[in-house]
């Protein structure tokens, strides 16, 4: 008899909303859970009124909702201690954590104090002959995929957003929902005095980036981009270079130490192509690249190019997208 | 105002290499140098040291040649250097890592906080930080874009994201926060400091020294969860680019065609 079994799904929900990696994570647990001949559960925290049938649909045999006030907003120490606490009764064999920001800083306490292994950031899991989950992530920036196995039981990874697909949705699925309470609902260490939106926009949910470089000279040239952006109905993202520079906030920034995008189309307008910025950006279906120098290494990854001065191009492109309309 | 830095020696990515054949990474391709992240949480204790008067202890756990990396963060303005270092100790996951350096700060005892640079360029995994914090039990957080205030009980510091909002949070000290590349912008050291930087006693500690914190099946290899049964380097792969020049009309036609194809427009 195994001690552990069962897959865990740790779904999200970000102010009452449930994040889209919660369906890729029961999409892909699905299929680990068939291989290990095991149910698939999920559990999610939050306030009232979750619309938690979902994750029965998309997949999940059992949901467990914990439903507390304190899980309104995001504090790791609560979500950690309750998760904890649900995993030593529940005990799955395998747990499953969206690498969303609040799960990268969450899961590694929660590996702590159940003392196994972690392994962040996968993008893509599958079943050893043995029944141990084999977990591959990429590291050194991006350079090498190593396939880590854990020896400790439950094996924990956090999974990249946007790298499964979603889980079948599936209406005649029977519904199976348990409503728990939370097993700790104060945390005297730690106190959220305001939650703020700085920006109205996530690049990583836009459709078209248009990406701008040390190819341009002074800020004020950023205008003719967010013109295009505009014609496009995409985002405006930016090199580490012009960021630095305080040309444009770090929200826009795309690459290792910014955000990953997987946009339909991405362009890049004098961006050199540094190993950093390809890391943001290689995923994206079709990439345009912009540059007045033909040895630059963006044109490696780029799908259509143009050698030329941005001055120049970008201008004609606004126009020529005025036309067509 | 006692602040301790977490800090890791990393290659230098731009000049490691990669064997696509036998799957390796060759360390010895390229000198070691301070995780480019933890440049930032050590200017951040400096910054802190400076205001509150205090005192700033950077922590690496390594080879003996890590004493480099501690003498560079001397020079950049650390007051102790800690480095941890045993043959048992070596081949540790994160967990390990983790457990050994909470061994420390144990042994340490009085501190207030704990700062750590947002990942590492080699590892990439961002979680020794949450799991020393977890061992210690202590409060953390992560994405630090702003230390707002400190006093000598309790941190307030702006956290730049987690689910898609910034955070204002107050934490009871002692706490830990990794902190963003924009908190600051790193001074270069002083010829005077880095002068002094050679002369100074890297301090080393071993199992040994903390047998009372940590048994030896919690280290190293021996003590880590997880193990890495195979590394693939993925060649890169060099797409077709079309390339145009001199002739807009065929370019925008084609990224016409194209946008059209991807239903953008
Ligand atoms: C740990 C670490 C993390 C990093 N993270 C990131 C990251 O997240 N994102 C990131 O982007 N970088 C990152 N970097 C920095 C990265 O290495 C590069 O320095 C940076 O991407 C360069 O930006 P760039 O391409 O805009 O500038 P450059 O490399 O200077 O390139 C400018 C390009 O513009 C072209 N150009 C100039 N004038 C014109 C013109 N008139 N018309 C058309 N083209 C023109 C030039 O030919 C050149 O190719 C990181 C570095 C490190 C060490």
């Amino acid at each position: 008899m195994k001690t552990h079994s069962g897959v865990l799904v740790i779904a999200e929900q970000c102010f009452g909303d449930i994040h889209r990696v919660s369906y890729e994570l029961l999409g892909k647990g699905r299929e680990i859970s068939q291989k290990l001949g095991s149910p698939l559960y999920s559990l999610i925290l939050g306030g009232e009124g979750l619309n938690v049938e979902e994750l029965n649909y998309c997949g999940a045999d059992k949901v467990f909702y914990m439903k507390n006030k304190c899980f309104e907003k995001p504090e790791e120490f609560l979500f950690k201690e309750n998760i904890v606490r649900f995993i030593e009764e529940q005990k799955p064999e395998v747990v499953l954590i969206g690498a969303t920001s609040f799960g990268r800083s969450c899961a590694p306490r929660i590996a702590a104090s159940l003392k196994t292994g972690l392994t962040a950031d996968c993008t893509d899991l599958y079943v050893d002959e043995e029944g141990n989950l084999i977990q591959i992530r990429p590291a050194f920036s991006n350079n090498i995929l190593a396939h880590i196995k854990t020896i400790t039981i439950p094996q924990i990874a956090t999974i990249r957003y946007k790298e499964f697909n979603e889980g079948k949705r599936d209406t005649n699925r029977g519904i199976n929902i348990t409503v728990l309470d939370a097993y700790v609902s104060l945390n005297d260490k730690s106190e959220i005095i305001e939650i703020f939106k700085d920006s109205d926009f996530d690049i990583t949910e836009a459709k078209v980036v248009v990406s701008v470089g040390r190819g341009i000279k002074k800020k004020e040239d950023l205008e003719m981009f967010k013109e295009l952006v505009e014609l496009l109905g995409g985002h405006l993202g930016a090199s580490r270079a012009i960021v630095d520079a305080g040309f444009i906030g770090s929200a826009h920034q795309v690459g290792y130490s910014g955000s990953r995008v997987k946009p339909k189309v991405y362009i890049a307008c004098g961006i050199s192509g540094a190993p950093q910025h390809i890391a943001g950006m290689k995923e994206a279906e079709l990439i345009i690249a912009i540059n007045s120098d033909s040895s630059a290494p963006i044109f490696n990854y780029a799908d259509i190019g143009y050698v030329g001065d941005l001055y120049e191009i970008i201008p004609k492109m606004i126009q020529a997208l005025k036309n067509n309309k | 105002m006692k602040v301790v830095v977490l800090v890791k020696e990393v290659p230098d990515m731009g000049k490691v290499r990669f064997d696509t054949e036998k799957g390796v990474v060759d360390r010895s391709s390229a000198d070691a140098q301070i995780n480019p992240f933890d440049l930032n949480a050590l200017q951040a204790a400096v910054d802190l040291k400076n205001l509150y008067n205090g005192e700033v202890t950077v922590i690496t756990m390594g080879p003996l040649r890590a004493e480099r990396t501690l003498r560079d963060a001397y020079a950049r303005g650390a007051d102790n250097c800690v480095l941890l270092s045993d043959k048992h100790f070596s081949g540790a996951d994160t967990f390990a890592t983790s457990r050994t350096i909470a061994a420390y700060i144990s042994k340490l005892y009085d501190y207030d906080v704990i700062i750590c640079g947002e990942k590492s360029i080699d590892g990439d995994t961002a979680q020794v930080g949450g799991e020393v914090a977890d061992i210690l039990n202590i409060p953390h957080a992560y994405y630090v874009e702003k230390i707002n205030s400190i006093s000598d009980k309790e941190i307030v510091v702006t956290i730049n994201s987690l689910c898609g909002s910034k955070q204002l949070r107050k934490m009871k000290l002692p706490a830990l926060i990794s902190v963003t590349k924009n908190i600051n912008r790193n001074e270069l050291p002083t010829v005077k400091r880095k002068l002094k930087s050679l002369k100074i006693q890297v301090e080393k500690f071993g199992l040994s020294n903390l047998i009372d914190y940590i048994s030896e099946e919690d280290t190293g290899f021996k003590g880590s969860p997880t193990k890495v049964i195979k590394v693939v380097v993925p060649k890169e792969k060099i797409k077709e680019c079309k390339v145009y020049k001199d002739d807009f009309r065929g370019f925008f036609s084609d990224v016409l065609g194209a946008l059209k194809d991807k239903k953008v427009l």
